[in-house]
């Protein structure tokens, strides 16, 4: 069975580390996995596009994803510039950094206030709270397509100290506070 | 850099693009003169300049270190009679 | 050991520090890629024990490597694209003067206008240099496949340089699972630096010097022999590295669903599983295509495609890449091989996915699936070029709308 994943968000947000570093957590757990940017001139601040998916087999196709399984929204603006839930799946997920429902949709939709949880922690490069390890806990909350421990071994393993800590913290705090709504 | 290259011929049927500098591969070139460069020995101080400007390599070193031209490659340009500082070098007519 | 997570360029830059090269040489800036990223990141940390030249163009990049190569170190330089267009000159030297080499290309479309995007217009432009050349479809091939290039192209029975071609983006920035083999493993495996011959003050060889036109002829000669002979050693290579390393991929094409296929697809690079998955679905609806994967266009499998299609009703070729005017480069290839049977087999050439225009599972059944009844109503079907253009523009209306647009 294969999953298909689309994660939405600004340039400088992470969304393209937020697909490597989910596609590191399912390879640690010995799954298959592809993880990759939308392949354009990406940009700060622009709405930006990344991709993954994970199989417990090996992966042969490497088109586009049209039909994702999951949305993950990084950033609450970008409903409003994006139809994020084009070609998601009827039984999709829609994971949101946003403190109530983003949009009227029918598909199971998670929230959580990425951006607070980041700012607490202090996750923010040039002013700007980089949410991307907040929603991957919001999103192996919503969907345990892989576990928390091992998203936090794929954050441990690409950041190392303090960073490392505090992303690993986001992970745990957003995998606590999201819920359904 | 540690152990260098291993040499081995290879089994098909091969061959390089490869040469050795050697002289005269196209025949000797002296032929092609119309005149040609005479040293005056006792003006020569072995000053070497015309060695230097040579573009042929005819230019020899003698035992008692003055020039020789080597007639079997020089093709006569005349190089060496322009450069002399000491104008030890005449061209004369071969025709 | 757990696979690593690897984009097909750190793929690439593994491989690489697993062969030990000593000396690497790149102009850094686009389009240049990750791999000489990494591996001047592995130089700089003592991963590697090699030396780093930069220079100011692609020319002179594979100029250095194949200087060093000649000199005696395993050597290497990536590149894609335009730089590889740049390079080109050099491309023909390093292979004529038959000292081994070892350069990954990453396929992009050519410009103009201006484009990032997978296509295979690039390396195709190299098909007659006289380089072996490679593609991979999926990260851990790169690397496998780069590896074996070392010793391929080390062979005394080859003595070729060898270019490894992995798709752009598609694989160069895409992260995937990846094993990575064990140094000691590897160093058993590889065996020591061999060549034909050393430029140095010693050898007082000159290379390239101007030759009899006769003697220039035997040389074109003797470098296709060696090609013929590669085909031989490829599959050896890919035998025994199976045995060691526990991967083999079946030599000069890799066969998926060919054995009782009445319909065999041709085709190359990433996109090739997607027609993978798409002549399984095909089987399900009673189909029975396979799918030929060229893993080298160079050496062609011809021995190989000859088997295929004397046994199949009909060949259908995919090419990511156009001789305007002329054909798929694929196309022509096979056209020439399948005429040994005396052109019984149908034949069907599909231009698609130029400039990174994405091609799905879905559309390789739908165009395939059109293809094969085509064949089975006339019983024979010919058309050297189908053009598969993009979604939304099939029409010449709407083409003519698009031109107008960026007019």
């Amino acid at each position: 069975m294969m999953i298909e994943i689309r994660f939405h968000g600004r340039g400088g947000q992470g969304a393209v580390t937020a697909a490597n570093l989910l596609v590191d957590a399912a390879i640690l757990e010995g799954k298959y996995a592809q993880a990759f940017p939308h392949f354009g001139a990406e940009r700060r601040g622009a709405p930006v596009v990344a991709f993954a998916r994970i199989s417990d087999k090996p992966i042969q196709v490497h088109s586009q994803i049209t039909n994702p399984d999951i949305v993950v929204v990084l950033d609450p603006k970008i409903f409003e510039l994006v139809n994020v839930v084009e070609g998601l799946k009827n039984n999709g997920i829609l994971v949101a950094n946003s403190r109530d429902k983003p949009i009227e949709v029918n598909v199971k939709t998670y929230c959580v206030n990425a951006t607070k949880i980041a700012k607490d922690l202090n996750l923010v490069i040039s002013g700007w709270p980089v949410v991307n390890t907040t929603m991957l806990g919001a999103l192996v909350k919503a969907s345990e397509i892989v576990s928390l421990d091992s998203i936090i071994e794929a954050i441990k393993r690409s950041f190392s100290g303090k960073l490392g800590e505090a992303n690993a913290e986001a992970a745990r705090r957003a995998y606590m506070e999201t819920r359904e709504c | 850099m540690g152990q260098g290259p291993i040499l081995q011929a290879p089994e098909t049927f091969f061959i390089a693009p490869l040469s050795r500098p050697a002289p005269g591969s196209v025949g000797k070139t002296g032929s092609w003169r119309t005149s040609k460069p005479v040293v005056y020995e006792d003006k020569c101080t072995g000053c070497m300049l015309c060695w230097l400007y040579c573009p042929e390599n005819t230019i020899l070193k003698t035992s008692n270190g003055k020039v020789a031209i080597d007639y079997d490659y020089c093709k006569g340009c005349g190089i060496c009679a322009a450069v002399c500082p000491f104008k030890a070098i005449d061209m004369v007519s071969e025709v | 050991m757990p696979l690593m997570s690897l984009t097909g360029n750190y793929a690439v830059a593994h491989a690489v520090r697993l062969a030990r090269v000593k000396v690497i040489s790149a102009y850094p800036i686009t389009p240049q890629t990750t791999i000489v990223e990494k591996l001047s990141a592995m130089v700089e940390n003592g991963e590697l024990d090699a030396k780093m030249v930069r220079v100011e163009s692609e020319h002179s990049a594979l100029a250095t490597v194949f200087g060093a190569a000649s000199a005696g170190a395993r050597a290497f330089t990536a590149t894609s694209s335009h730089g590889l267009l740049y390079m080109h000159e050099v491309v023909w030297w390093a292979a004529g003067s038959r000292i081994p080499l070892v350069m990954a290309v990453v396929t992009r479309a050519i410009g103009p206008p201006w484009n990032i995007h997978v296509d295979h217009q690039d390396i195709f432009d190299q098909r007659d240099t006289g380089w072996i050349i490679g593609i991979a479809q999926e990260n851990q091939e790169v690397l496998d496949m780069t590896l074996q290039a070392f010793k391929l192209s080390e062979d005394p029975r080859v003595y070729l340089p060898v270019m490894v071609g992995l798709d752009g983006f598609i694989l160069s920035h895409t992260r995937a699972p990846v094993d990575v083999p064990e140094q000691e493993l590897v160093d058993e495996w590889l065996p020591p630096r061999r060549q034909p011959y050393v430029i140095s003050p010693e050898s007082n060889y000159v290379m390239g010097n101007i030759a009899p036109d006769e003697v220039h002829f035997l040389m074109r000669y003797s470098m296709h022999e060696a090609m013929e002979a590669a085909k031989t050693v490829i599959k050896e290579i890919d035998k025994e590295y199976g045995e060691v390393f526990g991967r083999s991929y079946g030599g000069l094409i890799e066969c998926h669903n060919c054995d009782d296929a009445d319909y065999i697809v041709v085709i190359t690079g990433s996109w090739s599983g997607d027609a993978k998955v798409a002549s399984d679905m095909l089987r399900e609806n009673g189909y029975k295509v396979g799918v030929a994967r060229i893993r080298y266009i160079r050496p062609w499998p011809k021995e190989e495609l000859e088997e295929l299609g004397s046994r199949a009703k009909g060949i259908i070729v995919f090419d990511r890449a156009i001789s305007m005017g002329g054909y798929g480069p694929l196309y022509s290839d096979v056209a020439g091989t399948l005429y040994s049977n005396g052109g019984k087999t149908s034949l069907v050439g599909v231009i698609a996915g130029l400039a990174g225009v994405d091609v799905g599972a879905e559309t390789f059944k739908e165009t395939i699936t059109s293809i094969i009844h085509k064949i089975e109503e006339n019983g024979f079907f010919f058309e050297p070029r189908l053009w598969l253009l993009p979604k939304d523009y099939s029409s010449r209306e709407k083409m003519l709308e698009v031109a107008k647009r960026w007019l």
